[in-house]
């Protein structure tokens, strides 16, 4: 097992490796002079001048390769182009909010598109499985600025119950758990429908194997059957799709985080590239990718831990 | 819900006893018609047949795990003293197990692969609530173990994929006798293990019936399984019993044409120097015609064989033997497999 996480552990570096890569290519390729847009139009020439050697600009572009993963090895990221603060420490400023959101999101659309697949799979046929279905569907085809903009408009504005932006002070838990409450909501709606269809369908398929057959032969009721053999089976099938919505989510949702002006890394990621702030660009494109192959790893871990049939290859 | 109230069945009646019963999918597709059929108690009788011939309907139908399109009728079809016709689907849920349970073809894929054996036979116990899991462990060991697999104890904790498909099969019978049910279904047991294994296993499913005193149903195309094992055969044709004796009946005097013609396809019959293997012409036709369903492929077919309906009437020598077909009485005189 130790080996097996090693080896992933090495392709996700390896992964990474080559995000950097394509990041530098980029950055080389789109046009545009970095100088002009982070010095404006009406900077002179030795102002530019100075700029270029200060981030290194001036060099040969091997060599800028170079130093630019002699300090990724290091941890260094880089300094951001405007605030000239350290471009780690701005991601890491903003990672909690962007974990918290994604978390609160993902762990209550779980919950709850477990239970729906489930109940569609036990009224398999009947009108309660086309009812889920029906509402699945809704929930997955309703982008989620409207449900924020609408949960927005009813329950901050009309009701008043909820904060309408921003994510509670540094300090108060209570308060920033509430300012969660609505964007986790429009974050995760679409989950719910989701994974309440990958639950039903991998349900169904799991009750369609001969074992199934043979544990009814012996008399063994629909419910263990369904809670203790297909839903094992069936999570087993979704797990790597659930690992990359989470991946998805820790991403950063932006629009949840424009509608709520939340801080995130969506967000951050997004002005970063629109300003051509590219250490921050680079930064927040390398932790977000790192973000997710943990989680690839974590799913891949996870379901080895779960199928014997794997766990005995590895 | 109440457990359906089980009356003690009088000594040696039949553990299975049918009688004129159908079942079909929907309301136009018959897939057995009129079968009547009878498993006494430590009786192996076995049923053979072509694909699609209805076979794996017919055993279904005795586990009420016929699907909810699937329609049941019939004058009498009692399992155990239980009448099926007249159980819902909570009455037959309870009958599975204690009165008929099943093994099925390929063993590979009879059990779940990510849950150890030990786990699925103690699930397939869960009506024993009374009883400790130490207890049931204890129970299932001793079963393991009488089927003949090695370190019991250890398999408790082994995954399907780590045993072969003969050994899964044992488990699969050692399954049967934990639960003793009055009657055991075997779909093709052996179809999909090799030869000696198959010789194992039909000795176990002998053993089972000898120690545990189960009664057992056995469906097979592989005639020399059905011989090796059987009291009685019956002959399924298209929905029909067409044929049903004694097994030294069956293979020493088959009667009906289809019989006649399922021995001469048997690889293992066909006499030496025969370059190309014996088929039946045509296929099983659909269920439910009101004649003789094989005249179309029957090599002897006489003018009213397409006229009316051949009669059940009892034929040959034999003390249990009975068929259904016009010219059974004429066509006694061909040449006849030896049981192998």
């Amino acid at each position: 097992m130790l080996g097996f996480i090693l080896r992933r552990t090495a392709i996700a570096i390896a992964i990474l490796l080559l995000v950097a890569l394509l990041l530098f290519a980029m950055m080389h390729m789109i046009p545009g002079d970095p100088t002009v847009v982070a010095l404006g139009p009406r900077s002179t020439p030795e102002m530019r001048e100075a700029f270029r050697a200060m981030m290194g600009l001036d060099r040969p572009v091997l060599d800028q390769l170079g130093l630019l993963l002699v300090r990724l090895a290091q941890g260094d990221l880089g300094l951001d182009v405007w605030s000239r603060r350290p471009v780690l420490t701005m991601v890491l400023e903003v990672l909690p909010y962007t974990v918290a959101l994604a978390l609160a999101s993902f762990v209550w659309a779980l919950a709850l598109g477990l239970v729906l697949g489930c109940v569609a799979v036990v009224h398999h046929g009947k009108w309660g499985d086309w009812l889920i279905g029906a509402v699945s569907v809704s929930f997955v085809a309703v982008p989620s600025f409207v449900v924020a903009l609408y949960s927005l408009l009813i329950f901050a504005v009309w009701l008043n119950w909820l904060p309408a932006i921003g994510a509670g002070e540094p300090g108060d838990i209570g308060a920033q758990l509430r300012a969660l409450i609505l964007p986790s909501f429009a974050v995760g709606l679409g989950w719910v429908g989701y994974i309440s269809r990958l639950v039903r369908a991998a349900m169904i398929e799991a009750m369609g194997e001969d074992y199934v057959r043979t544990l009814r032969a012996y008399g063994v009721g629909e419910g263990r059957i369904i809670y203790r053999y297909a839903l094992k089976q069936a999570l087993l099938a979704i797990l790597s799709v659930i690992a990359i919505g989470f991946g998805s989510l820790l991403t950063g949702s932006i629009f949840a985080e424009i509608v709520f002006t939340r801080p995130g890394l969506g967000k951050m990621t997004y002005d970063a590239v629109i300003s051509r702030n590219f250490p921050l660009v680079m930064g927040t494109v390398l932790v977000t990718s790192a973000l997710y192959v943990t989680c690839m790893i974590l799913a891949d871990v996870l379901s080895a831990w779960l199928d014997p049939r794997v766990r005995s290859a590895i | 819900m109440k457990p359906p109230v089980l009356k003690p069945p009088p000594v040696n009646a039949p553990v299975l006893d049918m009688h004129n019963v159908s079942v079909s999918y929907g309301a136009h597709v018959p897939a057995v018609l009129g079968v009547d059929l009878t498993v006494r108690p430590r009786e192996i009788v076995g049923i053979i047949g072509e694909s699609g011939s209805g076979k794996s309907t017919l055993a279904h139908s005795v586990l009420g795990l016929l699907p909810k399109t699937a329609r049941m009728s019939g004058e009498r079809f009692m399992l155990a003293g239980a009448d099926i016709l007249k159980a819902d689907r909570t009455a037959l849920a309870a009958l599975r197990g204690p009165s008929a349970a099943m093994i099925f073809q390929n063993p590979m894929t009879a059990f779940s692969p990510i849950h150890s054996l030990g786990r699925q036979l103690t699930d397939l116990l869960w009506r024993d609530h009374a009883q400790s899991g130490a207890q049931k462990r204890a129970r299932i060991v001793a079963a393991l173990a009488e089927v003949g697999i090695p370190d019991p104890v250890g398999r408790l904790d082994a995954f399907p994929f780590q045993l072969s498909g003969g050994m899964l099969q044992r488990v699969a019978i050692a399954a049967a006798l934990l639960m003793q049910p009055a009657l055991l279904i075997a779909d093709e047991p052996t179809t999909a293990l090799d030869v000696t294994m198959e010789a194992q296993i039909l000795h176990l499913m002998r053993s089972l019936r000898e120690r545990a005193g189960v009664s057992i149903l056995i469906i097979s195309h592989h005639l020399g399984v059905i011989a090796e094992i059987c009291d009685r055969v019956a002959v399924m044709y298209a929905g029909r019993i067409v044929e049903e004796g004694t097994v030294e009946a069956i293979f020493r005097d088959p009667r009906h044409p289809y019989t006649q013609a399922l021995f001469a396809c048997e690889p293992a019959l066909v006499p030496t120097g025969v370059r190309r293997l014996p088929v039946i012409a045509g296929e099983v036709p659909r269920p439910g015609g009101r004649l003789c369903d094989f005249a179309a492929r029957c090599a002897v077919k006489a003018a009213r064989c397409l006229e009316q309906a051949p009669p059940w009437t009892r034929s040959g020598e034999f003390p249990v033997h009975h068929v259904r077909c016009h010219g059974s009485a004429l066509s006694g005189n061909v040449p006849s497999g030896r049981g192998s």
